[in-house]
């Protein structure tokens, strides 16, 4: 049973297609997985009885046509599921329990799949490390000092340690890329609006995207085919035809010009880093691309806008936890002044809190105009690089992040340093554009390190393709050894 | 600029979040590093640039004007810290 389930998505799939296993087994098999891995911390909350009472019902009455035949799935915590509790890593949602499902899980299940748990993830999503979650920081299965990246961790953990055959996480500013990048595994995050926002926890509504986080492009495909789609519940919820990306992949790139931003190496990058962007050109060019050098010259200022805009847009999402319609209530408080600031003061962390007063800072009277309007323009002028640079070229390569995965504790008490994690991601998110991180290499200590492809708006089949051709020669296979059980 | 302990203290009480001094002095510090970091966008001549305000080249869609939910009033309260009947309760605001 192990040597099926440490098999990516697709392969079982197939598996369950042929009844080589049966949705019961699979699901049981994950189940034991995840007893025995306690010690990475991944999961908040499992729905084990009733996963297997869907993978009963699957396997009484199958139907295989579907994209994920009784395929049981666990997701981020962020992720609104009916009846079961959703508490975006936070003490403020520890009690919450949706009366809804969100659409993207809606999607997930409507193709067939189920829910196995609900993933650990940094409080709100805000953080690049997974240690700043109530419920405590997950352990990445790479290395027992090392974190998972974040804020999709517990989803990038439980992936790599075949606790489920493919997940989904939130991105942000990176928060799907960059754990995926930790953890030798394939995160994209899509085009702003492909994927629908409704039921899931908001962060910072005009950058937030959920996106699938699998073991190999193929899966990726899969995962996005299946949860993406016009919703109605969604304001910004593209309305276009659904694409068949699975069906359509295609492992010839020859023609295709890739662009290699300048500003993309920046000072004290490991040389490993360096290595593996050198080494990801040869294998594009190998394959008949051609590459182009370009330049996205506001790239050193997306962090600093992202630290504006999130945070701004944060403030005002989570004003609405105050401890009267759901969430946590402080005991203290004899007014409801006072009961608020409680309320927030306990429910909140660290991270959180410290966002939220950026966010409210920006935006108080006096000081609008010289962060939140400059923010907005510098966003503008981050945005045509990207428009300009695309006129001519069909994706570009980078590094999805400036290191590999750092140890627990190495960066909480400098917040700069922790955002500094996202210098490669964050532009994506600010522009709205559809990225991938893909597994390319090891460093020499043998942690695994990602490639990252940028495409234009709407244009995921296309670096899907171009991260399907080079998966099929990259040549690196993450190998995980089993520590934890 | 810098933000001092009564500036963290006012945005704070805007927040609805209580700090105490520990906190405020904890606030400022990593405040100011954060504000210290944004402030490179000084170096940037923006007067020219049309703010961005959406990323999407369509305009918001607006729905029909009419009811599609309700009557799900058990469901609102499920979640809630306390209620009492068909209401929300919060500590007592009109003495």
């Amino acid at each position: 049973m192990s040597d099926i389930i440490n098999q990516s998505l697709n392969q079982i799939i197939k598996r369950v297609k042929t009844k080589e296993i049966s949705s019961t087994d699979l699901t049981k098999a994950y189940i034991k997985n995840i007893e025995g891995a306690k010690k990475l911390n991944t999961f908040v909350t499992t729905t084990f009885d009733q996963a297997l009472d869907k993978a009963k019902q699957f396997d009484n009455k199958p139907n295989f046509d579907q994209l994920l035949p009784g395929i049981p799935l666990a997701v981020k915590d962020l992720f609104c599921t009916e009846n079961v509790k959703t508490t975006a890593g936070s003490n403020i949602l520890n009690n919450f329990v949706p009366s809804y499902e969100s659409t993207v899980t809606k999607n997930l299940w409507d193709n067939g799949s189920f829910l196995l748990g609900k993933l650990n993830c940094d409080e709100f999503a805000m953080g690049s490390s997974n240690e700043t979650s109530y419920f405590g920081n997950v352990i990445n299965p790479v290395g027992d000092q090392l974190v998972p990246g974040g804020s999709s961790g517990g989803s990038s953990s439980a992936l790599a340690a075949d606790l489920t055959p493919a997940t989904i996480g939130t991105d942000t500013g990176g928060s799907i890329r960059q754990p995926a990048s930790f953890t030798g595994t394939v995160g994209l995050k899509p085009t702003y609006g492909l994927c629908s926002r409704w039921g899931i926890v908001a962060f910072a509504s005009s950058l937030d995207q959920a996106g699938p986080m699998t073991k190999d492009i193929t899966d990726c495909a899969i995962m996005l085919e299946a949860m993406s789609g016009f919703d109605e519940k969604d304001s910004t919820s593209i309305n276009k035809k659904k694409e068949n990306y699975s069906k359509n992949l295609k492992d010839n790139i020859k023609g295709l010009k890739i662009g290699i931003p300048k500003e993309y190496r920046v000072d004290n990058m490991p040389k490993e880093i360096d290595e593996l962007w050198e080494k990801g050109k040869k294998i594009l060019k190998d394959l008949g691309a051609e590459l182009i050098d370009i330049s996205l010259p506001h790239t050193k200022y997306a962090l600093p806008t992202y630290y504006i805009v999130a945070p701004a847009e944060a403030s005002s999402n989570l004003a609405r936890y105050d401890g009267v319609r759901y969430g946590y209530r402080s005991k203290q408080g004899k007014d409801l002044i006072e009961m608020y600031e409680k309320t927030r003061s306990e429910g909140f962390g660290d991270e959180v809190k410290r966002r939220i007063l950026i966010g409210t800072y920006v935006l108080s009277s006096g000081y609008y105009d010289a962060y939140y309007l400059k923010a907005q323009k510098v966003r503008q002028l981050i945005k045509k690089d990207f428009d300009d640079s695309f006129k001519k070229i069909d994706g570009i390569l980078t590094p999805s992040t400036p290191s590999s995965a750092f140890k627990i504790g190495e960066k909480t008490n400098d917040p700069v340093s922790m955002y500094l994690n996202d210098i490669f991601t964050v532009p994506v998110n600010l522009a709205g554009l559809p990225a991938l991180s893909m597994p390319a290499g090891a460093d020499k200590q043998g942690y695994p390190l990602g490639l990252q492809l940028i495409g234009k708006a709407l244009d995921e089949q296309k670096i899907l393709n171009i991260g399907y051709a080079f998966e099929k020669n990259c040549g690196f296979k993450n190998e995980i050894k089993k520590w934890w059980s | 600029m810098s933000l001092d302990k009564e500036k963290i203290k006012h945005v704070a009480k805007l927040a609805r979040i209580s700090v105490n001094d520990a906190k405020v002095d904890s606030l400022t510090k990593d405040l100011n590093s954060i504000f210290k970091f944004i402030e490179q966008l000084n170096e940037l001549d923006t007067n020219k640039v049309e703010p961005l305000t959406s990323i999407l080249n369509q305009s918001l869609r607006s729905r029909k004007d009419e009811i599609n939910d309700g009557k799900i009033r058990e469901k609102v309260l499920k979640n809630s810290p306390k209620d009492s009947d068909e209401f929300f309760v919060v500590p007592k605001v009109v003495e």
